[in-house]
């Protein structure tokens, strides 16, 4: 906790500290968080550290100690279109989808391989209800109609004339972390349980240009916007939010989007789940209610015990997620390691993040690396020393409205068991005393 | 266009004229992004939008001619559904779309057109735009009211030859209409 800050301050203007194992801030051998700022050195000896980090079951022994075989010959030529390394081939998307209807389903991102906070785009999540639709951008057009002055159909080339705005944000599935709701602890790796999020760098025209051009009616408080898919996946969303910030994005981390993301042209809205953010945009209605689509009433819809359902819920809740270490890593001994994750919340920017090491008897505030942005993954960090001793590890995220996320407990007697989507608790990881790591609630 | 954007405008071009480009960009900067575009849209016509339009909200407008009742929807069915959803709806490959009458507030609540769905028209909606999956929009509007009439016939919601069709699919009252709470607040 904050407390543990000061400690160490003090120590070190003292001149007393000479190891990071003087500063623990919380039980279980949380660090304080400083040791990764400039200048920590000082504060807790930082050079003489010796930082661990968590293996994969499977990783081999170092080559022998000689000249590299790749300085003695000329490399690979250039390419026209950067590929991942041949060495990277195990990080890829894991497919889950319908048998027989192969492109209903989902590919989650490998969240356990990568680190930052940007999603590679041939990383970011899927979820399509009927396949990836090959859409020509010279014939693909854009319709806003319904409760307008002027229906309107706009062209890629005529939008590409447009001001454009771009937007660091996550987009997650509103079916993220669903296994949660399961009764007992899914054994997985990060991504194959919390994968149907990613975040990217979304550019294209704020929506709110367009809608005023075709004069949208007072009283059209929705919008419909339905996809070119073989599902025309169809959605109404508040007319405030798309006006608010929503934007037809065409460019996805500086290169125009990937088709299963949406080329030639999807809505982003920053902090609502991923089902409202239409891929293959291709009509915009607006409407003076909801058109009471399949995917607002049967879908994204959240059960309640009294047989109520949860409507039009669309803000994505807090979540935060330890993902180094996680299921599938090992501890390869005692020392010193790095705990490291993302949190995110559709209600605006992380707050802050706890960490506990110690299943929840005590918290300590992890460091937030800058820039922490709205609607944005956060990438949090966490100095820990673990003893050898079985362990429990788990985040905390508060955002910015002041929204802490639940214990699953919580979570649990607020909604349902029986609840499918919309799933945001607190996730713990066990440590065992042989370094292995496991879900458990 | 906002009156301050007219003046930011109209000293961008001033600025311009007089060729002083770095106050103009000044300014320009000032502004913060540009809310206007280049009104580039094209006039839709209404043969255009009456081809795209396939939306069906809650009161029916937009529903096609035709009709359909649940006898002529048990063939569609079977040729069209039963392989996914099997033979009487209770699930296959894709999820169950009967059953679950009262089930809503148990500890196994079943989520199908009958227990959940608050709105007769987004059958309607749904099996034209989405079914069957290997090819969308094949159904005749008939084919599509019939097999609607069916679903809602083995949950018990209509009769087996009650007629469905553009009157009388909006008026259907769903069981579980009253179910949903609306979370969204603007």
């Amino acid at each position: 906790m904050p407390v543990g800050g000061v400690m160490a301050r003090k120590k070190s203007q003292s001149g007393a500290l000479d190891s990071a194992a003087s500063i623990p801030v919380a039980g279980g051998g949380l660090l304080d968080r400083r040791l990764f700022l400039a200048g920590a050195g000082a504060l807790a000896g930082a050079g003489t550290l010796l930082w661990q980090r968590p293996v994969w079951a499977d990783t081999l022994a170092a080559a022998p100690f000689s000249l590299p075989p790749s300085m003695l010959h000329p490399g690979k030529p250039f390419s026209n279109y950067g590929q991942p390394s041949p060495h990277e081939k195990t990080v890829i998307r894991w497919i889950s989808a319908n048998a027989e209807v192969t492109g209903n389903g989902i590919s989650w991102t490998p969240l356990h391989d990568l680190e930052g906070t940007i999603t590679p785009n041939g990383l970011h999540f899927e979820r399509h209800h009927n396949g990836v639709p090959d859409l020509d951008p010279k014939t693909h057009r854009l319709l806003i109609h319904g409760m307008v002055t002027r229906p309107l159909t706009f062209t890629l080339d005529a939008l590409l004339r447009y001001p454009m705005e771009q937007r660091l944000v996550f987009i997650e599935c509103g079916g993220n972390s669903n296994a949660g709701w399961n009764p007992e602890p899914i054994q997985t790796k990060v991504g194959w349980f919390h994968g149907l999020v990613s975040c990217a760098e979304w550019t294209g025209v704020p929506l709110s240009i367009l809608l005023d051009e075709a004069g949208v009616d007072k009283s059209a408080s929705w919008l419909l916007a339905e996809g070119a898919d073989a599902a025309a996946v169809s959605i109404s969303i508040p007319m405030k939010k798309a006006m608010k910030d929503g934007i037809l994005a065409i460019y996805q981390n500086g290169e125009k989007l990937r088709p299963e993301n949406g080329y030639p042209m999807r809505l982003v809205l920053p902090g609502f789940e991923g089902i409202t953010q239409i891929k293959w945009l291709h009509r915009l209605k607006a409407v003076s209610s909801p058109v009471m689509t399949r995917d607002e009433t049967a879908k994204y819809t959240d059960i309640l015990p009294n047989g109520k359902a949860r409507q039009f819920i669309f803000v994505i809740e807090p979540k935060s997620l330890i993902i180094t270490p996680s299921p599938g890593m090992t501890l390869p001994g005692p020392g010193l390691y790095q705990i490291s994750g993302l949190a995110w919340s559709g209600h605006g920017k992380v707050a802050k993040v706890e960490v506990s090491a110690d299943g929840g008897k005590s918290w300590a505030e992890a460091a937030l690396q800058e820039p922490v942005l709205r609607y944005c993954f956060t990438r949090f960090r966490m100095p820990w020393r673990w003893d050898g001793k079985p362990a429990v590890l788990q985040s905390r995220i508060t955002d910015e409205a002041g929204i802490v996320q639940p214990t699953r407990e919580v979570l649990i007697a607020k909604r349902s068991p029986n609840d499918y989507f919309h799933y945001n608790a607190i996730v713990k990881w066990s440590v065992a005393d042989d370094g292995s790591i496991a879900h458990v609630y | 266009m906002s009156t301050r954007a007219k003046s930011m405008r109209a000293k961008f071009i001033g600025a311009m004229t007089i060729g002083v480009f770095v106050a103009a960009f000044c300014v320009a900067s000032h502004a913060g992004p540009v809310h206007e575009g280049p009104k580039l849209g094209k006039p839709a016509t209404p043969e255009e939008i009456a081809g795209w339009d396939i939306s069906i909200p809650p009161d029916g407008s937009g529903l096609p001619k035709g009709s359909g009742d649940a006898k002529a929807g048990a063939a569609v069915y079977a040729t069209k559904c039963a392989t996914c959803h099997g033979a009487k709806g209770e699930g296959a490959s894709a999820e169950e779309l009967v059953g679950g009458k009262g089930s809503l507030a148990t500890d196994n609540p079943t989520l199908t057109v009958g227990s959940y769905w608050p709105y007769a028209t987004t059958l309607f909606d749904y099996i034209r735009r989405a079914m069957p999956a290997d090819a969308p929009f094949s159904l005749s509007a008939d084919d599509v009211y019939a097999v609607s009439a069916y679903l809602l016939y083995l949950n018990g919601i209509v009769g087996e030859s009650d007629v469905i069709d553009a009157k009388t699919l909006p008026k259907i009252q769903m069981p579980n209409r009253n179910g949903f709470i609306e979370i969204y607040r603007p």
